[in-house]
């Protein structure tokens, strides 16, 4: 069965993320920060603020880098894709600078935080959004967006204000700024697109 | 950037049994909550809520077993509440898979409460739910002035409070969400309070969730096309199985509602 490691790094609740990746079809386990080293697959999931959690995350920065770079599929969600960005406009810290770029706030023509069902409508070739699924309906929560330097990273947008980066592809690097384990069947079948990934590259 | 409505199905949960009553008494048996909350998420819930109704104290643990049990089957947003009155009874909820908690009495008699837990998880993780009632304003110069009145203690409690001075209040101390009941209709399925439901509306910035009322899919049209709802929630008419998620949700889409089909 395909090993998929959470990290855990004080930021949210597991508990969805765990269930989902279970039902997904992955043997699932958390680690620590501290015992985060090699792995098939990791998933950073994440909710909260960027500079708090680039604290708790700094000593596993290098090691997640080198992870990204062995080519181990990894899959961020909502804050876990804001922290692969360089930097945030919600704190001054550097961020994993995975994905060349910076996070914004979202403009306040709009009700922030934009909290519930959007779409996701594709934008190129995906792997985590099959073509059956462009225009489907996922859920979200959060004030900040990725914006990214090279928008060729980009697979997914959807419209909130403005349109925005929801699901990011580069490498074996993959990132929502939804949260596929609360977005129904949609959800679902993208985590089993992910579980697969994670499959082949153990493979 | 429009959001999808959300359709909301409610479980009202006594000592692990899901019931069901007619404005606020006369409770029946609706089910088993884990069978429920898995049967709702398969026809297409949106979200799912769990308040919790159990009088006695007691059951607390009870309670955070049957809401694990109810979160490790969903794949949908969780909103779980009932007797919540510290940051720390929110935090048990949210580690037990709720993604969200409501607060009612506890948050009348200590408003600050939406600040702390609101500080603690953030607003979205924080619904004010509030029950109403109208009733003669009796303090008005104006003849048969009617306002709707916040009550606690599951409906038993009149506080005096004007439900839409409340809501206001509420989204300033930090709610992200109101869930609004009207007592008046809850459980008669003659249809939403739209009046009500449009004034907190209107007077709120944040998300509406309108409660009581639901009898037919026509129900929820017009609580979203007139009371401005960003969200229906119902129970009885999706417990006895008369209009299932799926066909309200077909129902409104044709009608060229956006909901997520």
């Amino acid at each position: 069965m395909t090993q998929v490691s959470i990290l855990n790094y004080q930021a949210g609740n597991l508990y969805s993320i765990r269930n989902a990746l279970r039902r997904a079809g992955a043997s699932v386990e958390v680690v620590s920060v501290e015992d985060l080293f090699e792995c098939d697959a990791l998933v950073i999931p994440g909710v909260g603020h960027f500079g708090a959690a680039i604290k708790n995350i700094r000593p596993a920065m290098d090691r997640i880098r080198g992870l990204i770079d062995s080519g181990v599929p990894v899959l961020g969600i909502c804050l876990g894709l804001q922290i692969l960005f360089s930097s945030s406009e919600e704190g001054p810290s550097t961020g994993l600078d995975c994905i060349s770029g910076r996070v914004v706030r979202l403009p306040e023509s709009v009700k922030i935080p934009h909290i519930g069902w959007n779409r996701v409508k594709r934008k190129r070739e995906s792997v985590l959004l099959d073509e059956s699924d462009d225009n489907s309906w996922f859920y979200f929560v959060h004030s900040f967006v990725g914006n990214p330097t090279d928008i060729s990273v980009v697979t997914g947008e959807t419209q909130y204000g403005i349109l925005f980066p929801s699901i990011v592809e580069t490498g074996s690097l993959y990132a929502t700024q939804f949260h596929p384990e609360k977005s129904g069947p949609a959800g679902f079948r993208l985590l089993k697109r992910f579980v697969r990934v994670a499959k082949e590259a153990g493979a | 950037m429009t959001l999808a409505k959300r359709i909301i199905p409610c479980l009202d949960v006594d000592q692990g049994r899901v019931v069901k009553g007619i404005n606020f008494v006369d409770l029946q048996y609706a089910g088993d909550p884990v069978e429920l909350g898995l049967r709702y998420s398969r026809e297409g819930a949106d979200e799912l809520v769990y308040l919790d109704i159990t009088a006695s104290s007691d059951y607390r643990d009870t309670i955070l077993e049957t809401v694990s049990k109810v979160a490790s089957h969903l794949d949908i947003p969780f909103t779980v509440g009932g007797g919540v009155r510290t940051v720390e009874d929110a935090r048990s909820l949210l580690q037990a898979g709720a993604d969200k908690v409501t607060i009612n009495t506890a948050a009348v008699e200590r408003p600050v409460l939406i600040q702390e837990i609101s500080q603690a998880f953030g607003s979205q993780c924080v619904v004010l739910a509030i029950d109403a009632k109208k009733r003669l304003n009796a303090r008005s110069e104006k003849e048969n002035s009617i306002f709707a009145e916040v009550y606690t203690h599951g409906g038993r409690t009149p506080t005096g409070l004007d439900a839409l001075d409340w809501a206001k209040q509420g989204e300033i101390l930090g709610a992200g969400e109101i869930l609004l009941t009207s007592m008046d209709c809850d459980g008669t399925k003659n249809g939403f309070d739209i009046d009500l439901t449009c004034q907190v509306s209107s007077t709120v910035r944040v998300p509406v969730i309108a409660s009581g009322g639901a009898g037919s899919p026509a129900d929820f049209l017009e609580v979203f096309d007139y009371g401005l709802a960003d969200a229906a929630l119902a129970a009885s008419v999706f417990h006895y199985n008369q209009y299932p998620i799926s066909s309200v949700k077909q129902f409104l889409f044709h009608k060229g509602v956006e909901v997520r089909v």
